[in-house]
Order: C-alpha cells, then structure tokens, then sequence
C-alpha cells in the first residue's frame, strides 16, 4: 500500500488541475475496471460492473486535488502576489517550500504586518529578478502547493502534503485492484475540485446516478497536546462518519459499514466532525438524494506541509470496504 | 437597441420585466423566435453553420441588476428597504431612485451633516435605518404608491465622458447583455443558446435552470467585474485595469475556469491582435459557477468588462473593453 500511495502522492496537483493525478492513477487502476474515463470537469470515473442479478450501483468517491496557492498578480520586483485554492492557512504556511506545476520553485513569505493574517500580505519568493524574469517563470494562475516530502514517521506511519486525499485515492485504487467480482457495479470517482465546495463530485454523481454514495476522505484527529475534537485517534481504526458539517450519513448504511468492519476484524472508530465536509455532502443531494456514508482516515495536521496517516487504518479501511463488496 | 437604453431600464433581480421586454421585442424584430423559461430568462437558440455534430454553446448574460425591494412603510410615510442583490449601504445615502413600475421618484434620506454627532458621522448607516421618500405625507399614501415587495432603482443617466469612458448605473451586466444582442447578428460553426439570465445577483438563479435545460457542451459567461485601479491601490490588487481589454478569469468564488478553455481564450485573443487581461482577483463569483456544475458538468470560461463602483448608481466602464469582449467571444465561438 506505501509503494502505492507514494505514486500517487508525487504528482502535482492543485485544485482545478488534477490532470497529473489521474494519469497516475490511470497507470494502477486500467486493468482493474470495465470502463474509464474523464468527464468536463476531470473527474476520472472507473467503472467495475456487478455480477450479481440486480446490481446495485455503488459510487466511492475519493479526492485528486490538493490546496494551493494561485498566482493573482506579480510586484515589479518580481515578487509573486496569491490568494488560497481551497482553505489554506497563513500561520502554517510561512516560509514554506512550494513548487509549481511546471516545476519552479518557490518561498511562501508573510511580510512583516500587525494584526490579523491576511493572504494579501503574503507573496512567494521564486527567485527572480524583476517582474519580466518572474513571468518568464509562471503565468497569472499558475498554482504552487506545498512541495511534495514523503518521510516515514515511526513504524506505521508517514507524513506528507497532499495526504489529504492521496491517501483515500490510494485506498479506492487498491480496492479496485483486490476486489476481484462484485455483486454490485463499482463506480470508483476519482474526483476534482472537492476542496472548493466538492464540485467534481456534483457531477459525477448526477451524471452516474448511483444507489448508494461512499465518500472516502481524511477526517482529523483529537490525540495530540491541547487537541481532543473530534474524538478520532491515528490506529486506531478507520473511521466511519456520522456526520460532519457538509452531510448526515444515512444511519442504516453507517451501521452497516461498522458491522463490515467488525465482520473483517478491524478495529474501527464513530466520527462525528464538528467541522469540514466531504463529496458525500455533494452526492447526497444529488437528482432525488442518494443515502451516503464517508470512510474516514484520520489524518493530523489536516491542511499543513506535513499530513500525518497511520497505515494500520489504511489496511483496516481496506479490508472494511472488501468486506461491504462482498 | 443601444447600451444607454439598456443601461437606463430598470430591471432588479426578480423583476426583470422591463429589459425582458424590450428585448423580446428587439430579437423578434431582428428574426429570432425567444422563448421565455420558467425561471424567466429570455432564450434564443441559433443553429451553428459547422457540420453535424455541432457543439452547443451556451452564453448567459444577465439580465438583473442589484436594487431595493420595500419591505413597510413608516407611520409618517417613509419607505423601508432592504437590498435585493448585494449593496454596500455607503452608496446608497441621497441617491436618487425610481420606486415601483410607475417609476415613482424617491430619494434615500439620511440625516443631514448639521444635525450629526461625532460619533453619528463614524457610523455607517446600515440599510434597516435608511428610509426612502417618495414625499408621502402618511403610511397610507406610501402603502399605497409602494405597497410591500415595490422594487426600486438608482435613478441614473447614462453620459459618456473623458477617454472613452462611460458611466451609469447596471454596466454589470447590460454590457454582457447588449454584446449578447450583437453577437447572435453573427455567424458561426457551433450551435448558440444566448441566455438573458434572471436573478444572477441573489445567486445565479436564472442561469441554473438555463444550463440544466439546455444541457450545454460548453459554457461562455459574459460579465461586468469589479475594478480597483485607483488612486494608491497596489497594481497586483487591482483585480483588473479599465482600458486594458476584456478580462478573462481563472478562478473565482464561484468557479475554476477549465484550464483548457481558458488557455484557448487567452490564444484566441493574442492570434487575433484583442486586448485582454488575466483578471487578478479571485473573489466574487458568477454564473460560471453554476453552469460548470449543471448535470455532468460543463467547461466554462467567463470573459468580463471591468467595471470601477460596480453595484454602485454610478459605475464606470471604458467603453473599448466592452469592444474587446464582443471581439473575443465572437473570435472564440469561431475556434471552438
């Protein structure tokens, strides 16, 4: 699963250009479904028909797009000026190491300023000399992310950018690869721009019609110093969503994934969120509504240079979701 | 039908009547067949000249324009607002305004300099304390000339001035909807839908039932957009320059333009010698937000007139940009 995972976690790929992504995932799930393929907005949709006589259609839906920086103007020092993709914080951001899609680098700076942070005050540092040479180097609306580091943390687990939702992207593509047969067709939605209101997942969701919605995304984590909500500990378990502030899962289809997981014998942990939302929120009220549910994979320092997964929970939500295809 | 008469009608969200109209008329005179959708937005379907299969382009401009709705009168005959569409409440203070169809004249009062504290003049006055007068001399006679849900308008001359510059009220969008008239007396290989939106400014309302009906392959928004190229505002926050072309978008609150389409945009317009501008400000939003996300999705770009004060009674455009967007929407419906 790590050897996975770190594929998919090297491609760039900030909200609104998943483009890198999908052509990496398309590389680890092309002999694993019947169909696939990219819709307008890029959302890359994999399609495993069911066996069984009246196959239900089962959507997963996990994530390609990582926060970000886009590039808003330039100063004539050459200095780039930005504004956030998707909820990027300031304090965690400053001096931090970004790269371009195109490969440049670049410093995230705060300017020295009281009072509350402002993304105005931020700029990025590329190295240029002058307006002109720093547009030689990108374009109004290029986007930096935080520069991809994937180290191992302990023995389970390991850090890095784009954890969220890499790490769910990994687990839905190794799904697709163990499953084998299903009872039921499996629409596995690699989706775009969910870190901006889950708009990709709108999509998908009206254009594949399923019966039922699974959302797989990071949640956060209540085991560090001064951090206890939500009650949700790395290793121990993945973690099945009651709610959060984007959807309600559909109580029958939580209970049944719980049970999924004791039936596969893994440890697994209720999520409520007091914060945040996930492409469930999207699928559910898709056309009529479709009852939803989000796998969770608690994740520290959600949004930061350094997201932190434990892959005992990885394995759990593997074998949990085995277990619900079954 | 010219941008100052377009400018000078009078259609708040919701209450488009009197633009729907006049433009019913016009594109009737000019030979097209405009149908009116539930939601109301005007909409004309022109058959591309390509060969079949043609792609189904959708341009949305919209019809509405930010306004006052009353909401009761006062015992002594003063009108009680609140906004439709959103208003800082700093433009509003003695402006003058057109109440209701009969287009009653009305100005929004405030409490004359003399008579203000110091600390009354650190104040802004929200909305809910500003009153209308229409000159009614009890609740009666202003119930009765502007009962509950009257819309009211800045009452607002249009005057070209200067360098090319053009103010009044409603640029935002009567520009996108006057280069949608023009555009749809062209030819080209796509397959058109011109939407005149309703109700973009309380959330691109009109536009959402217009993408989900006509099902689209592609979506071209045309706007009016904010402007801050004033006075000692730094050049990278001034969101985009008057003068300067039309401006294209890649992000905003509402929308991240297909990467694509958008570079294509901006190739489309150096090939072709149109100014335009990659607007740098990412805050607002518009009805690419609402197309991109109707059914399955749909590839949108939205191409905008900047404009200085926008939802202000007095904003100001310069009237080359407004050329610009009409050159590159049309070059682009060419190159698709």
């Amino acid at each position: 699963m790590i050897e996975l995972l770190k594929k998919l976690l090297a491609p760039i790929g900030p909200t609104g250009m998943e483009g890198a992504v999908a052509a990496a995932i398309t590389e680890e799930i092309k002999d694993y479904a019947d169909e696939i393929k990219t819709d307008a907005l890029g959302n890359l949709i994999a399609v495993k028909h069911g066996k069984g006589p009246n196959p239900k259609k089962i959507m997963f839906s996990a994530h390609m797009d990582h926060i970000g920086f886009i590039v808003t103007g330039v100063e004539k020092e050459g200095y780039l000026r930005v504004a956030s993709v998707g909820g990027v914080g300031i304090p965690v951001s400053r001096t931090r190491h970004v790269t371009f899609v195109n490969g440049v680098h670049g410093v995230v700076v705060k300017e020295p300023k009281e009072g509350p942070d402002m993304f105005k005050d931020l700029f990025i540092d590329i190295g240029a000399q002058d307006k002109e040479d720093a547009l030689s180097m990108v374009s109004i609306g290029d986007v930096a992310v935080y520069a991809g580091d994937v180290f191992p943390l302990g023995k389970n687990r390991w850090a890095s950018p784009a954890m969220d939702d890499r790490c769910a992207c990994a687990l839905l593509a190794k799904l697709l690869q163990t499953v084998g047969d299903t009872q039921d067709t499996v629409i596995a939605v690699f989706s775009v721009q969910e870190e901006v209101g889950c708009r990709g997942a709108r999509v998908a969701s009206f254009a594949m019609e399923p019966d039922i919605g699974i959302a797989l995304d990071v949640t956060g984590w209540g085991d560090t110093p001064g951090t206890t909500q939500p009650e949700i500990k790395l290793g121990e378990g993945i973690a099945v969503k009651i709610m959060d502030r984007g959807s309600i899962s559909n109580p029958a289809l939580r209970e049944e994934l719980l049970v999924c997981g004791e039936k596969a014998g893994v440890k697994t942990q209720r999520e409520v969120l007091p914060y945040g939302g996930t492409d469930a929120s999207a699928m559910q009220t898709s056309r009529g509504g479709i009852p939803v549910c989000t796998i969770s994979i608690p994740c520290r320092y959600v949004h930061s240079a350094c997201e932190v997964i434990d892959m005992r929970d990885m394995d759990a939500g593997l074998k949990l979701l085995q277990e619900y295809l079954k | 039908m010219d941008l100052k008469t377009l400018t000078e009608l009078n259609a708040p969200s919701g209450h488009e009547q009197a633009l729907r109209r006049a433009l019913l008329e016009e594109l009737k005179a000019r030979g097209f067949e405009p149908t009116i959708d539930r939601m109301g937005n005007v909409v004309v379907v022109k058959p591309g000249t390509g060969d079949a299969p043609r792609k189904r382009v959708l341009l949305s401009a919209h019809m509405d324009e930010v306004g006052l709705i009353v909401t009761s009168a006062t015992e002594d005959g003063f009108l009680k607002v609140t906004t439709a569409g959103g208003i800082d409440p700093r433009v509003l203070v003695s402006k003058r305004v057109l109440v209701g169809d009969d287009k009653i004249p009305g100005v929004i009062g405030a409490v004359a300099i003399h008579l203000q504290s110091a600390a009354d003049r650190k104040h802004v006055l929200a909305v809910r304390e500003l009153s209308v007068d229409i000159g009614a001399k009890s609740k009666d006679e202003a119930e009765g000339k502007a009962p509950k849900g009257t819309y009211i308008s800045f009452d607002t001359d249009y005057v070209e001035y200067g360098d090319g510059y053009a103010c009044g009220k409603a640029f935002d969008d009567r520009v996108g909807i006057w280069n949608l008239l023009r555009i749809l007396d062209g030819e080209y290989p796509v397959d058109i839908v011109a939407a005149f939106a309703s109700e973009e400014e309380v959330g691109c309302r009109g536009a959402k039932g217009a993408a989900f009906a006509q099902e689209p392959d592609i979506g071209i928004i045309l706007e009016g957009t904010t402007c801050n190229d004033l006075g000692d505002v730094p050049e990278t926050q001034h969101v985009c320059k008057t003068g300067a072309g039309v401006c294209v978008s890649f992000m905003d609150g509402a929308s991240i333009a297909n990467r694509d389409l958008f570079k294509k945009t901006l190739e489309v317009g150096a090939a072709n010698g149109i100014p335009h501008q990659v607007k740098n400000g990412t805050s607002g939003g518009n009805e690419g937000g609402v197309v991109q996300r109707a059914r399955g999705g749909i590839p949108t770009v939205v191409l905008s007139v900047p404009c200085r004060y926008i939802h202000s009674p007095s904003s100001v455009i310069k009237l080359s940009d407004v050329e610009s967007q009409l050159d590159l929407t049309k070059a682009l419906l060419k190159a698709l």
